[in-house]
């Protein structure tokens, strides 16, 4: 039987998010004025870490049978 | 100003782990790949919301991201049309009419449900026809794909081609339509959150919604148009020079909406593929439904980058677009242009990394919907009939490399329109707008007989061809573009000139059909035709769903959606 496809997107952008955010907490900050001041990488990246993680839960939440 | 996106470290990561995760996806289902069912049709199997965010996505080809961003620049908000008018209303058409014939009927194909509804010979020369188109599509968008990061990153555009063509090539062929359907779903994830900050981003650097209208008024002024016409949807429709696509309301209405949507949406087996992979029939008339809530909302993410983008582009006085060789700003520069002007290392990683989905996408799709088309219509058909489904499998994963050996072929001859989809208006005008008459009258007629069909499909494709061949669009040299017999009818554009390409070749190819059906005799009973027809086929079942997820309602609830965007941005 085929797997649930929520694993594998809840995991990729569950990465994608925890890389964004923490480069998003150490990157120079001057790399933002060309996103209008705003830190979208630390925004961002939480929003799909969030979004990541919320995939994996209810990939999870049931098990078979 | 070329753009130039520098990529960082953490930009390539991103990029190496998106790949990593779509080429594990079709090792991961290699296993599950047992027979041709499995390989072609994911042995119906796939939930409707996977089917449906797959529906969606394999048509976020070249044409959606770069091309309705262009046009979105080049028209305004009309290019809309190409959703509101075009294609939610036969997305609805599809789920509550169309899919219990093709999910029915258990054509594994669209040209196998020709078969059984007409002849052989509409089975072959739609078989044909479509796999010469999906091929070519398929190539367009390995060549768009690879032209764009050679002028973006500076890479090699053969290392870009053969790099996504083996990429694309190994997930297909481990995992066949499953491993396409799963990767068009992460794609579309991908293209929605990769997307949605840029469009964020733009829409507060020109200062929200009112300053953008604000700020659309001397781009319209100044090309010689009224103040809201890059603003208002319908307004500026009566007259076709009235409004910079050049068309008015009525080809907008029957050639775009009614003839070469419906014929695109309903007909081709790239989208409908998806939604013959389904579950089961309520599932398989979902999946357009749940295709057309993000479709709808899509415009915000294609559509409006571009307006934005003329805006500022207009306001700074051309700094923000690059000029294209004729004096305008390439309009297929906008989302590149706004990705390397807005977003910082990282979180560009994720927007080009979107955007390369977005064409693999357009390409995987054109690839799986070729070689099952290949396999069970042309191959099975008339080369090899008769033998072992584990035969057809192996056929299928070769026609899957074939496929794309030839698709890196037809990339060599895809630079000729400056937009992309002028273009792809101009091949679905041939071979796409006499289709939609055929399958109306093959559903909901019972008398159309497989001569009408075939004669109506080659008549209609004719009538394209020679109605091409006698008009032009103002200011455009007879040639490649029209006009090649004599450019007798003239239009204000191209797309005007090919939205009633479109009407006349459907109107031609219903003509004919209904002529020679009523001179010939019927060849199939109406015991053949049960699961076929509307008339001779029992009312789906509601399979016991509750009456609010029932494709009726649902449509209906789309539909309304849909009528009240149009009225907004009227």
């Amino acid at each position: 039987m085929n797997f649930d496809l929520r694993l594998p997107i809840g995991l990729m952008f569950s990465l994608f998010g925890a890389i964004l955010t923490v480069f998003g907490l150490v990157s120079d900050p001057r790399i933002y004025e060309r996103s209008l001041g705003i830190n979208v990488n630390l925004w961002w990246g939480v929003g799909l870490l969030v979004f990541g993680l919320l995939m994996l839960f209810f990939a999870l939440r049931k098990p078979k049978g | 100003m070329p753009i130039n996106i520098h990529l960082a470290g953490i930009d390539y990561a991103i990029l190496t782990l998106y790949f990593i995760f779509v080429l594990g996806i079709g090792f991961a289902l290699k296993r599950t790949m047992k027979g041709s069912a499995d390989f072609f049709l994911s042995g119906r199997s796939i939930p409707a919301w996977v089917t449906g965010l797959a529906f969606l996505s394999a048509n976020l080809g070249a044409q959606e991201v770069i091309g309705m961003a262009a046009s979105g620049a080049k028209y305004g908000i009309m290019t809309s049309h190409f959703y509101w008018v075009g294609a939610i209303p036969a997305m609805v058409f599809l789920a509550i009419f169309m899919m219990p014939f093709y999910y029915g009927s258990k054509a594994r194909s669209v040209p196998e449900y020709l078969k059984l509804r007409f002849d052989e010979k509409t089975r072959g020369f739609n078989a044909i026809s479509f796999a010469v188109m999906t091929i070519f599509s398929s190539g367009i968008s390995l060549h768009a794909l690879a032209r764009l990061l050679e002028t973006l990153v500076k890479w090699d555009y053969w290392t870009c081609i053969w790099v996504c063509a083996f990429i694309v090539l190994v997930y297909i062929f481990l995992g066949g339509l499953t491993s396409a359907i799963y990767n068009e779903v992460l794609q579309f994830f991908m293209i929605v959150l990769g997307f949605s900050p840029l469009v964020y981003l733009g829409l507060r650097d020109v200062g929200g919604w009112s300053a953008l209208k604000e700020k659309l008024i001397p781009v319209a002024t100044a090309q010689g148009y009224a103040a809201g016409t890059w603003t208002q949807s319908w307004e500026h429709l009566g007259n076709p020079i009235e409004n910079p696509m050049g068309v008015n309301w009525f080809a907008m209405v029957m050639g775009l909406g009614f003839v070469l949507s419906f014929g695109y949406w309903c007909t081709d087996f790239l989208v409908v593929q998806r939604a013959m992979a389904a579950k089961s029939m309520s599932a398989a008339r979902r999946t357009p439904l749940i295709a057309a809530g993000p479709k709808m909302l899509f415009p915000i993410l294609v559509i409006l980058p571009g307006m934005i983008a003329i805006a500022l582009n207009n306001q700074s006085g051309g700094a923000f677009l690059p000029a294209g060789a004729d004096g305008h700003p390439d309009y297929n520069m906008v989302i590149p242009s706004m990705l390397a002007h807005y977003f910082p290392p990282g979180l560009l990683g994720l927007g080009f990394t979107a955007l390369m989905a977005s064409f693999m996408a357009g390409m995987a799709g054109n690839v799986t919907a070729f070689n099952t088309v290949w396999t069970y219509d042309i191959y099975q058909s008339y080369i090899a009939p008769k033998k072992s489904d584990s035969h057809y499998l192996w056929m299928g994963r070769w026609a899957t490399v074939f496929g794309i050996l030839v698709s890196i072929g037809a990339a060599f001859m895809a630079s000729k329109f400056n937009n992309i989809m002028d273009m792809l208006q101009l091949v679905f005008g041939f071979v796409n707008a006499p289709l939609f008459a055929t399958f109306l009258l093959g559903m909901f007629w019972k008398r159309s007989t497989g001569h009408g069909a075939f004669f109506g499909l080659v008549g209609g494709t004719l009538a394209a061809m020679v109605f091409h061949g006698l008009s032009c669009a103002v200011g455009v040299a007879p040639g490649i573009k029209g006009g090649w017999i004599t450019p007798h009818f003239l239009f204000r554009s191209e797309m005007g000139q090919n939205f009633y390409m479109a009407i006349v070749a459907w109107t031609s190819c219903f003509l004919i059909t209904i002529g020679i059906s009523l001179l010939t005799a019927r060849t199939k009973t109406d015991a053949e035709l049960k699961g076929l027809v509307y008339s001779l086929t029992p009312k789906p079942k509601s399979e016991n769903e509750p009456w609010y997820v029932q494709p009726a309602f649902v449509g209906i609830i789309v539909l309304a959606v849909t009528v009240l965007l149009n009225i907004i941005f009227w």
